[in-house]
């Protein structure tokens, strides 16, 4: 019976969250179609703990490709080494994270693999009857979702959202198999190489990635008053968020913008200070998961989307925010 | 240095309101423009121009209309343009799609450079630029922030990943999707409007191209759309108005309420 197959990414040996959320997605399709649930685990010393909970949350067969040439993500090593393992084991279902890495492998792999690809996907499902998998995305700046299958391609591929499911609960006495990949020497000829990383200023992780995103827009005014902004994520532990007029004046590097130009991110929470909620700026946020709006105009578009909005200065709702947390913390 | 930039017609939404209550786009008519992630890709191609000498060639596919988003190319100072128009190439997926650019890029002579957006904003998937890189075998460099250390063999450039900006080097020729970040894009001169107007742009069908017409269009499409649902604004909005230092209080105190109710404070000492 042909496999579900999920790809695990890894960053510097250790397998990152986005993995163990799409096992929750491939565990449901697998148990749906009673089939074994795969994952392929691609990276470079990878760490032997990070492996065995793959197995604890979700996968029946781990594909172990280990070798210092996959230190890091390069499309074409990456997508030689999925593709020879695909003709292979003919998994019916491959399901990846819709990050960089991923929507890069994919639609590289999928071309060679003649097989359909849909992107960025919130809902899987199986059919009943014809067992095709129905891949459900937001297009068109999240105002429409339009659901996809694949009938007569095999493997259905499919980008999944990161954060749009949790993790299954660890269990320890799963049974499991590890397979380790044989990796071809790498061609010299062609060769692309990774020379570094650059980390993000001030900032811990990525704005993809948090739990928690504080943005501020042109409401703040100036640069000096941004510090609002960066300070109440502080206090939340949460990553800064800007809309692209408080990036294009400066205020904030462009890896915080959120919108059609930015990232799209899908938080647990999601706060708007000084942000009128501009079509482009909503089409970032349409899959948060609670919205937040500070704002002084009552008219005012994000409160279209909004779950909770207070209506005032922010120059006053800010700091008396920022003064509750902390005497949270003290408390 | 010779660069092919691909660039796609989309429907214009920064005119467009969304509807409260139905959650849905109103759109102010319905003018299709350049895809507005793509000027980014123009305009990095032109600065490698300027820089380096050479040649810009841009292609779209898509309907008639589609000669104006190649107008706007020639005006911006790019040399060549190429509209691959054919009712053959109709509902193509990213696929397909990136089967008849990638045809068309071999027909023209692969470049030094290809260079695409980073996604179009109405089928939003990141994935032509990629598939069209599979298609022609070239390296693909994805989320391109910067470029640097460009030579006739080989270039270095910046990738804005979720880590931070990722270095990689690769031979060339290559296939890059930038994003916003990497050039402040030129407006149109009217030199270039003018020799918009006079430029005859090259069309093909699908007969021009050295393709297989089975890979092609809804037929040759291995995806399917089967639905499309408008999602419901399901969120209810609690409103709360500050008007002096009491009402002040009284919101930031239901503010940390609701987020307390939805468990969003977790993290942080109660
Ligand atoms: C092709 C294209 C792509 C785009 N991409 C993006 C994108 O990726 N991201 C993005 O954000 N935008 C994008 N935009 C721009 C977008 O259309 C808006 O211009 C932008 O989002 C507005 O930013 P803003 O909300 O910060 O500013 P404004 O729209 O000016 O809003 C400021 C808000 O602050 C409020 N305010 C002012 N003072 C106070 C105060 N003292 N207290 C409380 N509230 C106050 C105002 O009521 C207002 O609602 C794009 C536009 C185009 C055409
Ligand atoms: C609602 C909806 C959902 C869809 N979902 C999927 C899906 O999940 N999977 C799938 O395979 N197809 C999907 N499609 C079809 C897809 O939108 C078309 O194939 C489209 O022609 C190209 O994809 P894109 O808009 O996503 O472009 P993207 O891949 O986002 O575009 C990236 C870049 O490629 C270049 N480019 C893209 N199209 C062209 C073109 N026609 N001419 C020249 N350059 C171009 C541009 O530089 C652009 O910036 C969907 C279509 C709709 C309407």
């Amino acid at each position: 019976m042909h496999e579900v197959w999920t790809i695990s990414e890894c960053h510097q040996g250790r397998v990152k969250d986005v993995s163990y959320e799409l096992l929750a997605r491939g565990r449901s399709l697998a148990d749906t179609l009673k089939v074994r649930l795969g994952t392929v685990v691609i990276g470079s010393n990878i760490n032997t703990d990070d492996v065995k909970q793959l197995a604890y949350q979700g996968a029946d067969i781990l594909y172990l490709a280990d070798d210092p040439s996959l230190s890091s993500f390069v499309c074409g090593r990456y997508a030689a080494l999925l593709l020879k393992l695909i003709s292979e084991k003919k998994p019916q279902i491959i399901i990846a994270a819709a990050t960089t890495s991923g929507r890069t492998l994919m639609p590289y792999v999928a071309v060679k693999a003649h097989a359909g690809l849909t992107a960025d996907c919130t809902e899987l499902a199986i059919e009943e009857g014809t067992e095709n998998l129905l891949q459900t995305r937001p297009a068109i700046g999240g105002n429409i979702m339009a659901t996809i299958k694949t009938p007569g391609h095999r493997p259905q591929m499919a980008t999944v959202r990161p954060r749009s499911t949790k993790p299954l609960a660890a269990q320890h006495d799963r049974p499991f198999v590890v397979e380790e990949v044989p990796v071809a020497p790498r061609s010299e000829k062609s060769s692309v190489e990774v020379l570094g990383l650059r980390g993000l200023e001030g900032q811990s992780g990525s704005i993809e990635e948090a739990d928690i995103v504080i943005a501020g827009g042109k409401g703040l005014k100036k640069r000096d008053n941004f510090v609002l902004i960066e300070r109440l994520a502080k206090a939340f532990g949460a990553e800064v968020g800007a809309s692209r007029d408080a990036v294009d004046r400066g205020w904030v590097s462009y890896p915080h913008q959120v919108g059609l130009s930015g990232k799209t991110i899908s938080p647990r929470l999601y706060l708007a200070a000084g942000i009128s909620g501009a079509i482009q700026h909503l089409a970032g946020i349409k899959t948060a998961k609670c919205i937040v709006a500070i704002n002084n105009d009552e008219q005012a578009n994000i409160l279209g989307l909004a779950d909770f909005a207070i209506i005032g200065d922010l120059f006053q709702v800010l700091p008396e925010i920022e003064k509750r947390l902390e005497q949270r913390r003290k408390a | 240095m010779h660069s092919i930039v691909l660039i796609k017609q989309v429907p214009q939404t920064s005119d467009v309101q969304m509807d409260k209550e139905t959650g849905t786009m109103i759109r102010s008519g319905s003018t299709s423009i350049l895809n507005p992630l793509d000027v980014y890709a123009l305009e990095t191609a032109l600065q490698i121009k300027d820089r380096n000498g050479g040649r810009v060639t841009v292609i779209t596919m898509g309907p008639a209309s589609a000669v104006k988003v190649l107008k706007e190319a020639i005006a911006m100072g790019c040399d060549d343009v190429y509209h691959l128009n054919d009712r053959a190439f109709a509902g193509s997926d990213t696929w397909a799609t990136s089967y008849v650019l990638a045809k068309a890029i071999e027909k023209i002579g692969i470049p030094d450079l290809v260079i695409t957006g980073e996604r179009a904003t109405d089928g939003d998937t990141a994935q032509v630029g990629p598939a069209v890189a599979s298609w022609l075998d070239l390296p693909v460099l994805t989320y391109v922030a910067s470029i640097e250390n460009l030579t006739s063999d080989s270039l270095i450039v910046e990738r804005l990943i979720e880590e931070g900006y990722q270095r990689v080097q690769s031979p060339l020729p290559a296939l890059l999707t930038v994003v916003k970040e990497i050039a402040e894009p030129r407006l149109p001169t009217l030199r270039g409007k003018k020799r918009a107007m006079a430029t005859n742009i090259v069309t093909w069908s699908a007969s021009d191209l050295d393709a297989d017409q089975a890979f092609m269009g809804l037929r040759g499409s291995p995806t399917r759309v089967v639905k499309i649902a408008t999602p419901k604004v399901s969120r209810q909005c609690r409103m709360v108005k500050v008007e002096d230092d009491d009402s002040l209080i009284e919101a930031v105190d239901q503010l940390f309420t609701f987020l307390e109710e939805r468990d969003l404070l977790g993290g942080l000492n109660a």
